[in-house]
């Protein structure tokens, strides 16, 4: 079983997934950010590849991803700040980004390097199915890596439930059909959660885009099975934040303080 | 290179060869698979069709005249034929594809036009159709870019469009490109996105390639008319994107004896840094939704090209290109930008015809060709020169072009 599987086997509901990109916002900070995600609550950890064309990303985040190209972050520098990632982090991680730089590495050796550093799962969002089905799915089940495909609320429910099929781990419902980092009232978006809740997909469900504190994040929740927090987070790391204090005073604004902590000592390995 | 027979339309998934397809978001699936279920059917209406032929006649001013270019020829000891697109309202090639994509919006029942520009000239294209038919038009140009072109952004503002600079990454062509694929993804059901070249997630290369197919379409006709013979010996366009050349191209695709040569931007030179010559310096990637080839480092992130023509300074090519530079039914070449500076004014002196920077480089071409006297050479001209105008005058006043 997979380790993302095993973490919706034991939690259902309220699962925090919170995106950052690898190298900001230095460069070495990539395992610093991550381990301040798990101490402070997060249960996933959604880690960017940065691109420089981040076709779903809002300004936010591809602003950060710039930063990241600049300190010098590429896909093999990131594989060699994961080898050691699995000694310090034991959360479930999925790396995000764009086939581009995946297709340059090699897509087998991607996915082996990503396997062999403790990556659970990826999010490829310009991969279409057709080419996922024929040509990727198959590499990366041979490596074991879970692959999470997006949902919007102009996706059919054909196309939902052909999606949830393939995808393993979660699905990612995107809260609006937004790049991310848009405001959106939640309340427009609660009858398409609720009529995903309803269709008992095979997947659990988590809600991204437009997530940004305990409010919205507390209605994304009522329908799913928790939610993705990128472009809110990304913002309280700019300007030099200090990496631990940013995240853990984030965070608790996320999930409420005693949340926070609890969840830092079931975590911590 | 065995040169195969290739087709002119791409298969159902939108694939020429292994380039093509539509690598895009799911945010952005409705959209475009709208467009994919309707663009053919919708243009292969009997109105649709009058309705575009009668605005490429009256409004556009085709058919463009094939005009056999004496003193040229005679330098090249051959015979010459320039297509005029530079002759079309707004000066370029530009045109035939914003007129056929506002008709198709409004079939889509699109109330809001979004659209790319470098240099500006399809961005004033755009602004064009949506005037003549009073749609909301926002054109996504970058901060540089708007710096760099000022005419085009005024005619753009008075022909009523909204221009937004792209801020974020390289501020040029690409991030506006990227800019505008954001705006259909926040507005995915009142808007449509007029791409401005054969790039771009399918449909839009086959789109974009069919609605500039008019000029292969003519060029052939009146060829028979001239010459007795529908088909030259060669066919050169410049290429960035290759909305031209796709055009120039389309209705000899088939026709294995007809030399398809295509002209990229070499700026300074192939291995200087400071090129936008694609197929020599890219590799298959992925960039705006489609497979082709891209200009990018080891690590796959998207460089930015250089040349002296803003409409030839593009990291990609469209994927059609990439499978005739790959199936070898094309043969690419390229002209620097002092080439193509060259060019246009040998054009000028001769001809009496001041091209635009982009078509100079395909007159540049003629230089690296062996041709003789039976060849016909048919050439497109997409564009005419007054945007380049501040250019021009460098050079004539010395300095640094």
């Amino acid at each position: 079983m997979s380790r993302i599987t095993e973490l919706f086997k034991r939690k259902s509901s309220k699962v925090l997934n919170v995106y950052c990109t690898a190298g900001f916002p230095r460069l070495d900070s990539t395992l610093e950010v991550m381990k301040a995600l798990q101490d402070n609550g997060a249960d996933l950890i959604e880690l960017g590849m940065p691109y420089s064309d981040p076709l779903a990303d809002g300004p936010v985040i591809q602003a950060s991803s710039t930063v990241a190209l600049s300190n010098g972050m590429t896909l093999a520098t990131l594989f060699g700040q994961l080898a050691r990632m699995r000694e310090s982090i034991g959360v479930p991680v999925l790396l995000m980004g764009y086939m581009n730089p995946v297709l340059q590495y090699g897509f087998e050796r991607f996915c082996a390097d990503a396997a062999a550093a403790g990556v659970d799962g990826l999010i490829l969002p310009d991969l279409p199915i057709y080419e996922f089905e024929t040509e990727y799915g198959p590499v990366m089940r041979k490596c074991g890596l879970d692959f999470v495909f997006l949902v919007t609320p102009e996706t059919s429910p054909e196309r939902i439930r052909q999606v949830d099929g393939l995808s393993s781990g979660f699905l990612y419902a995107v809260s609006s059909s937004s790049t991310t980092g848009k405001d959106k009232d939640m309340g427009e978006q609660e009858a398409y959660f609720a009529r995903l809740q309803q269709m008992q997909l095979k997947n659990p469900v988590l809600v991204g885009f437009g997530i940004r504190d305990r409010g919205t994040f507390e209605a994304a929740c009522r329908h799913a099975n928790g939610a993705i927090i990128g472009t809110a987070y990304i913002r309280a790391l700019e300007g030099g934040a200090d990496v631990g204090a940013a995240t853990k005073k984030f965070l608790s604004g996320i999930l409420g303080p005693a949340e926070a902590s609890g969840a830092a000592k079931k975590s911590a390995i | 290179m065995i040169k195969e027979r290739v087709s002119t339309s791409p298969d159902e998934r939108g694939y020429y060869g292994k380039f093509g397809g539509a690598f895009i978001p799911e945010m952005l699936y409705p959209n475009v698979e709208e467009l994919r279920r309707r663009y053919l059917e919708i243009m292969h209406e009997a109105a649709f069709q009058m309705e575009y032929r009668d605005l490429l006649r009256d409004y556009v001013g085709r058919p463009s005249p094939l005009y056999l270019a004496g003193r040229l020829s005679a330098k090249y000891n051959t015979r010459i034929y320039l297509k005029r697109e530079d002759l079309n309202h707004t000066g370029a090639h530009k045109i035939n594809n914003t007129i056929g994509q506002i008709l198709l919006a409004q079939r889509l029942g699109k109330r809001r036009i979004i659209a790319e520009t470098g240099a500006g000239q399809h961005g004033v294209a755009t602004a064009t159709v949506c005037a003549l038919k009073g749609i909301e038009c926002i054109v996504y140009m970058g901060e540089k870019d708007i710096e760099r072109q000022a005419p085009n952004v005024a005619r753009m503002k008075m022909l009523g469009a909204k221009v937004v600079p792209a801020t974020s990454g390289s501020k040029t062509l690409k991030d506006a490109t990227n800019e505008a694929i954001r705006d259909w993804i926040n507005n995915p059901v009142d808007t449509h996105y007029i791409i401005g070249s054969v790039v771009g997630p399918h449909p839009y290369p086959d789109l974009v390639a069919r609605f500039q197919s008019v000029i292969s379409e003519e060029t052939r006709a009146q060829l028979k008319e001239k010459t007795g013979s529908e088909l030259p010996t060669h066919v050169i366009a410049c290429v960035g994107g290759g909305s031209n050349a796709a055009g120039a191209f389309y209705h000899f695709l088939e026709e294995g004896e007809v030399e398809l040569i295509a002209v990229e931007a070499a700026g300074h030179g192939i291995h200087s840094g400071m090129s936008a010559a694609t197929t020599q310096l890219g590799k298959p990637g992925i960039l705006h939704g489609s497979r082709s080839y891209v200009m990018q480092t080891e690590d796959g992130q998207v460089v930015e090209p250089h040349s002296i023509s803003a409409g030839l300074d593009y990291p990609g090519i469209g994927p059609l290109h990439a499978y005739l530079f790959d199936s070898g039914r094309a043969t690419f070449l390229s002209a620097t930008d002092d080439e193509a500076v060259a060019a246009a004014f040998e054009l000028t002196r001769l001809e009496g015809i001041i091209p635009a920077l982009e078509s100079a480089h395909a007159v540049a071409a003629l230089d690296q060709l062996q041709l003789n006297e039976q060849d016909t050479v048919v050439l497109c001209l997409s564009g005419r020169g007054d945007k380049d105008m501040a250019t021009y005058m460098r050079v004539m006043e010395g300095g640094n072009i």
